[in-house]
């Protein structure tokens, strides 16, 4: 005798939620877990953020701002601020370009015979540069700087030359071999064979990382005042431990014409270079 | 008959000892010195006076003072415990910035149009898209250290102005960049759905999302490292962690507190980097 087929195609139970072996659900729940951990940890104040008298002490800090100081003399401060802002972000990077050019070359290895002996250690160095942010470096070479714009643009200048360092170095190495091994096969000396060989290559990708990173750099700069390294952050810390509300506001309004005015920059020549 | 007298035999030809290019190279360096003159003058770029004798003291005593590194159980312990809260700041930021940014996509992405389908999108939602996303812009410009200042002085210092000043600028960046993912991509399932009658939501689960939720994710976890960075950061200006503790000890010149903490700091960004590196590249 013959068993009919079922009607319907074979009744399947839906895979379960928690399986052992799936590698998804191990991840979600240890995400889930350090959540659920981090808010219960920290003790979070939301009523004394979300009460009436948070709001209100909000709602009168918001208003003090207004109006803000427009003063010629204090406008002529903050363009001096915003001018220092700029050029400490640009000569950090610039001087990060030439460091971390330098160490790219130790850090990388240019062609398959090279032993490139230095290569983990820098990279270490590279690692350790980029690790610590610009203002944890501006807290530290405040002791050996001082206070003002050098250590914020020393500060700037340390931690993108890790960053540059290793982009530069993954470019170095990246590039393709041909054009070096040529001269080297013909005795050209090793400065001769990179001036000539592998920097023509790598230099417009080394100019791209070089501005992308001046980019963040000018954001960076713009808050690094704020432990005394010079700029517009400076002004901000100043003002705004004194509770000279209008002039904070001043100051954060040409912070914030600076950052949108160097996004808008950097679209329209990202939108004009891949046009 | 006569033969011409030969060509004396050139020379064999040798790679020049010197780089031919080195005049041009001399002039551009110093053509960009002059160039970077005046920004020199502004940022008072004075190296000389790292190595003036009394700064060199100063900071020859401070960076003495780095070894040993600081090493007994009870400050070893305290920053065990400020480097969770510095990890949990920066969790809890991101899972805050994760509510802020995810309604804000939502509302902000072209591909959910329901009246673009059919030639312009109509006035009412187009307004409203544009607002959406300079809500998005404001956001994100404010640097999450103002933020910071700003909810340290209302309500005191602790963490929870840490936790807020990341939730507000990373989900203006979250929502920003998700826009972007979701715009750049094939939109013509999406489409398609949204043309035989699914609703918006039903169009976002079962087309954008399954499309894009790699980058989405990869995106996400890239930020969560950052925000482990700028939460050391926030704690400079009194938000809490590892950052605050470092501040103190730098300022009262505990080179070897400072130099354990650093070490312990560069631990946890490498063991970040290569966390979230792992994650991405199994999403592949």
């Amino acid at each position: 005798m013959d068993r009919s087929p079922a009607a319907n195609p074979p009744y399947r139970l839906p895979p379960p939620l928690f399986n052992a072996r799936c590698r998804a659900c191990w991840f979600s729940a240890a995400l889930a877990l350090l959540v659920v951990a981090s808010f219960w940890s920290l003790n979070l104040q939301w009523a004394q953020f979300l009460s009436l008298d948070a709001a209100r002490s909000m709602g009168r800090f918001g208003a003090e701002f207004f109006p803000p100081d427009t003063s010629p003399e204090f406008l002529r401060k903050v363009a001096v601020g915003t001018w220092e802002t700029l050029a400490m972000s640009a000569l950090g990077t610039v001087l990060a370009a030439a460091g971390g050019l330098l160490l790219a070359l130790p850090a990388s290895r240019l062609h398959a015979d090279d032993s490139a002996p230095g290569r983990g250690a820098t990279r270490l160095l590279l690692n350790a540069l980029r690790a610590i942010p610009e203002l944890v470096w501006a807290g530290l070479l405040l002791i050996a700087a001082g206070l003002g714009p050098f250590s914020g643009t020393l500060a700037l200048a340390l931690h993108t030359t890790g960053v540059l360092g290793r982009l530069f170095a993954e470019a170095l190495e990246n590039a393709p071999p041909g054009p070096a091994a040529a001269l080297r096969a013909q005795g050209v000396r090793k400065t001769a064979v990179f001036l000539y060989a592998t920097l023509p290559q790598v230099l417009p990708q080394l100019l791209s990382y070089t501005l992308y990173r001046w980019e963040n750099n000018i954001r960076a700069a713009a808050v690094l005042g704020v432990v005394g390294a010079g700029g517009l952050g400076q002004l901000l810390s100043f003002h705004m431990g004194l509770f000279h509300m209008g002039k904070t506001a001043t100051v954060l309004g040409a912070m914030l014409l600076l950052v949108a005015a160097v996004d808008a920059l950097s679209y329209g020549a990202r939108r004009w270079m891949t046009r | 008959m006569e033969l011409a007298p030969r060509a004396p035999l050139k020379a064999p030809v040798t790679a020049p000892d010197r780089d031919p290019a080195w005049l041009a190279r001399v002039f551009w360096l110093g053509a960009s010195l002059v160039l970077l003159w005046p920004l020199m003058v502004a940022t008072e770029f004075r190296p000389w006076i790292l190595v003036e004798p009394a700064n060199l003291k100063v900071t020859g005593q401070f960076l003495a003072t780095f070894l040993p590194p600081a090493h007994s159980p009870e400050f070893l312990a305290m920053v065990a415990r400020e480097s969770w809260r510095t990890v949990a700041i920066a969790t809890a930021g991101m899972t805050l910035a994760l509510v802020i940014a995810l309604p804000l996509t939502l509302l902000s992405t072209r591909a959910l149009s329901v009246s673009a389908l059919s030639g312009r999108m109509a006035r009412g939602p187009f307004w409203l898209r544009q607002a959406v996303r300079g809500l998005l812009i404001v956001l994100r410009s404010v640097p999450e250290l103002v933020w910071a200042l700003v909810f340290v002085r209302v309500v005191g210092l602790g963490p929870t102005s840490g936790v807020l000043a990341i939730a507000l600028t990373y989900g203006g960046m979250l929502g920003k960049v998700y826009g972007e993912i979701l715009e750049s991509g094939d939109v013509h399932a999406t489409q398609t759905l949204l043309r035989n009658g699914s609703s918006r939501l039903q169009a976002f689960f079962f087309g954008l999302l399954p499309q894009n939720a790699a980058e989405l994710t990869s995106y996400t976890v890239y930020r969560w490292e950052c925000a482990i960075r700028s939460s050391v950061v926030l704690g400079f200006v009194g938000a809490g962690g590892l950052g605050q503790e470092m501040d103190n000890s730098m300022k009262m010149f505990h080179g070897g507190e400072v130099f354990t903490m650093l070490a312990v700091f560069v631990a946890l960004v490498a063991l970040a980097d290569r966390v979230s590196a792992g994650l991405r590249k199994s999403l592949g």
